[in-house]
């Protein structure tokens, strides 16, 4: 657990980092930092490895003052991520993710060990240990800096916009490979990021800051869409709120309906009579795109007669999904699939609202009634 | 030995050949060999004592941050000075002899290396220098483990810059008492030989090519390969 008691950063040009703030991070959760710049989330976070000592106030790690332990052990146990990786140039990927162990004294072959286990644990391939830094893609050396910081196992991790300089596909997949590592490990992250929707989708918590230093709101991610606390946290979480606290519905009551399919391959002989849309499949069941109402097939069906389908919704996930995949397809008709991509059947953006609707309903009814 | 040199270039290399071939330049202590011994014991001797000096203070300014400014002020106010005029007052202030004229060689070592070595801690990506103090290295280790092997590059081309110079001043330095290759260029110069004194500035020439390549061969052996491949990566096509 980090406790921030009244923590104050002033610097010496006059300018204050952080006022007077009081915040409690949980063990074993995720608590993201997340605000504009100049909100002081960095200068929040580096004053848990004392990379900053706060002006006044403490900073409390399980209880103890971190100003009574010595900077460099207490670092040792706290992983330190960063938004270019940091990785050092000169070492390979293998020694860089020892380097914590070989600090704590283990020897070379220990650590090194230690270190391959971890470049697994983070997806990457045994035989990129032996590649330099610069050898990787920006996704990759960000997997070896979260080894790296995971390698002497630290019961804290700080984070610092470590997937903000990768490409939005490649930090979706880092994003879902540290929900999935903290399921595994149940660290206590501290996260910053200046991404409402990275917040969003990593914190377990989240405590917006405001230029100058001032906490806005800390809150359950659900909970700041729904009541955000001020006009700022209002403007910062975006005029899309009410669509991304979908995300915290989840999918109960979702009737999948089956609409006209056909195969990749078939002939025209097999398209469905009813002059709708049919959705076509390929050999695994996987939705390859839509045929348009009253289209004819000349000869067997390949996938350049398709229209391009919309998302595809996860059996499962959260209701986001399940609308955006019927406002996204041609057809006005999402495709449901499931955890193999294999076609279930299809819900309309009414099925999915009304869903919405009762459900809001039902909360109101049974607060009603208390 | 304008005219004499245009007219008659092959001429002079045939006498180069003439005074190479001659068995007594190569005998005694003012034959070649033995001069030539004493210019790269000189070279190597004042680059030594500069690179002492030098990389601790460059690694210290560099690690801390602190004095850059006096990196840069002395190492351009010491390339200003003027070479010969600073090997010889040194010998006017403390007497002919070896010490003053080693003195001037490794004053105008110092600043190339000095340089050339808090340039190259500078050089350490800061995000890399950021994670060595996040994950708890002490000062020391983040100077030994991270600052010190990526500075090596420049480092050790300060130390090349370096040595070009101290090879050709040393022969200068002939002037003021120093041995080695100068003594055989003056003494070409003062009896009008020369083909001695072509022959001596080639010596030199080919002593500065095989020290700076010795130092290449160095570098590649101690670089660690990552930074190789770092600066092959970004120097590509430049």
């Amino acid at each position: 657990m980090i406790e921030f008691q009244s923590v104050h950063k002033q610097y010496g040009n006059g300018t204050v980092a952080v006022q007077d703030l009081s915040l409690t991070v949980e063990a074993g959760t995720i608590t993201v930092l997340v605000g504009p710049s100049g909100c002081g989330k960095t200068t929040l976070m580096r004053m848990v490895n004392r990379m900053i000592d706060p002006s006044s106030g403490s900073v409390l790690l399980d209880g103890t003052d971190i100003r009574e332990r010595d900077p460099a052990r207490l670092r040792r146990g706290i992983g330190y991520v960063i938004q270019q990786a940091g990785l050092f140039p000169h070492r390979t990927v293998l020694d860089n993710v020892a380097t914590v162990p070989r600090l704590f004294g283990n020897s070379r072959r220990d650590a090194r060990r230690r270190a391959a286990e971890l470049l697994e644990r983070v997806g990457l391939p045994n035989d990129l240990g032996k590649r330099y830094p610069v050898q990787l893609s920006g996704g990759q050396q960000q997997r070896v800096g979260v080894a790296r910081a995971l390698a002497a196992d630290p019961p804290v991790l700080l984070m610092d916009e470590p997937f903000s300089a990768v490409d939005p596909v490649v930090r979706a997949d880092l994003q879902d490979e540290l929900l999935r590592l903290q399921d595994e490990l149940g660290k206590t992250v501290l996260f910053v990021t200046h991404d409402i929707d990275e917040a969003i989708k990593l914190g377990d918590r989240v405590a917006v800051l405001r230029q100058g230093g001032y906490l806005a709101q800390y809150a359950a991610p659900d909970d700041l869409l729904a009541e955000p606390a001020d006009d700022f946290v209002t403007s910062f979480v975006g005029r899309d709120r009410g669509y991304r606290r979908l995300s915290f519905l989840d999918s109960q009551g979702v009737c999948p309906e089956q609409a006209d399919t056909i195969r990749i391959g078939d002939t025209s002989a097999d398209v469905p009579s009813r002059a709708g849309w049919v959705l076509a499949l390929d050999h695994e069941r996987r939705p390859r795109g839509w045929l348009l109402p009253d289209a004819t097939v000349d000869g067997q069906l390949t996938e350049n007669q398709l229209l391009a389908g919309g998302s595809l919704y996860t059996e499962g996930t959260s209701l986001r999904g399940a609308l955006d995949a019927a406002l996204s397809a041609p057809s006005g008709l999402g495709v449901v699939v499931d955890a193999d991509g294999a076609y279930v059947g299809v819900v309309t953006a009414r099925h999915v609202l009304d869903l919405i609707e009762s459900r809001r309903r039902s909360v109101t009814t049974e607060g009603a009634v208390p | 030995m304008d005219a004499r040199g245009r007219k008659g270039a092959p001429e002079l290399i045939v006498n180069m050949i003439a005074w190479l071939a001659d068995p007594a330049h190569w005998r005694g202590p003012e034959g070649v060999p033995a001069q030539m011994l004493l210019h790269l014991y000189y070279c190597v001797l004042s680059v030594g004592v500069a690179v002492v000096i030098a990389v601790p203070l460059g690694l210290y300014i560099g690690h801390t941050g602190r004095g850059g400014v006096f990196v840069v002020g002395v190492s351009n106010a010491m390339r200003a000075l003027p070479t010969l005029g600073l090997v010889t007052a040194l010998v006017m202030f403390l007497g002919l002899g070896v010490v003053p004229a080693l003195a001037g060689l490794v004053i105008l070592a110092v600043p190339a290396v000095l340089s050339g070595t808090h340039a190259g801690v500078r050089s350490v990506p800061t995000e890399a220098v950021d994670a060595a103090r996040g994950m708890g290295m002490t000062p020391w280790q983040r100077l030994w483990q991270v600052e010190l092997p990526n500075a090596l590059p420049l480092l050790i081309g300060g130390v090349r810059s370096a040595m070009l110079q101290v090879v050709a001043t040393a022969a200068v330095a002939a002037y003021v008492g120093l041995g080695g290759l100068g003594r055989i260029l003056l003494g070409g110069l003062a009896v009008g030989e020369y083909d001695q004194m072509a022959v001596a500035a080639l010596l030199i020439a080919l002593l500065a090519v095989f020290l700076d390549g010795v130092l290449a061969a160095l570098s590649r052996w101690v670089v660690p390969r990552g930074l190789v491949l770092a600066n092959t990566a970004t120097h590509d096509g430049s």
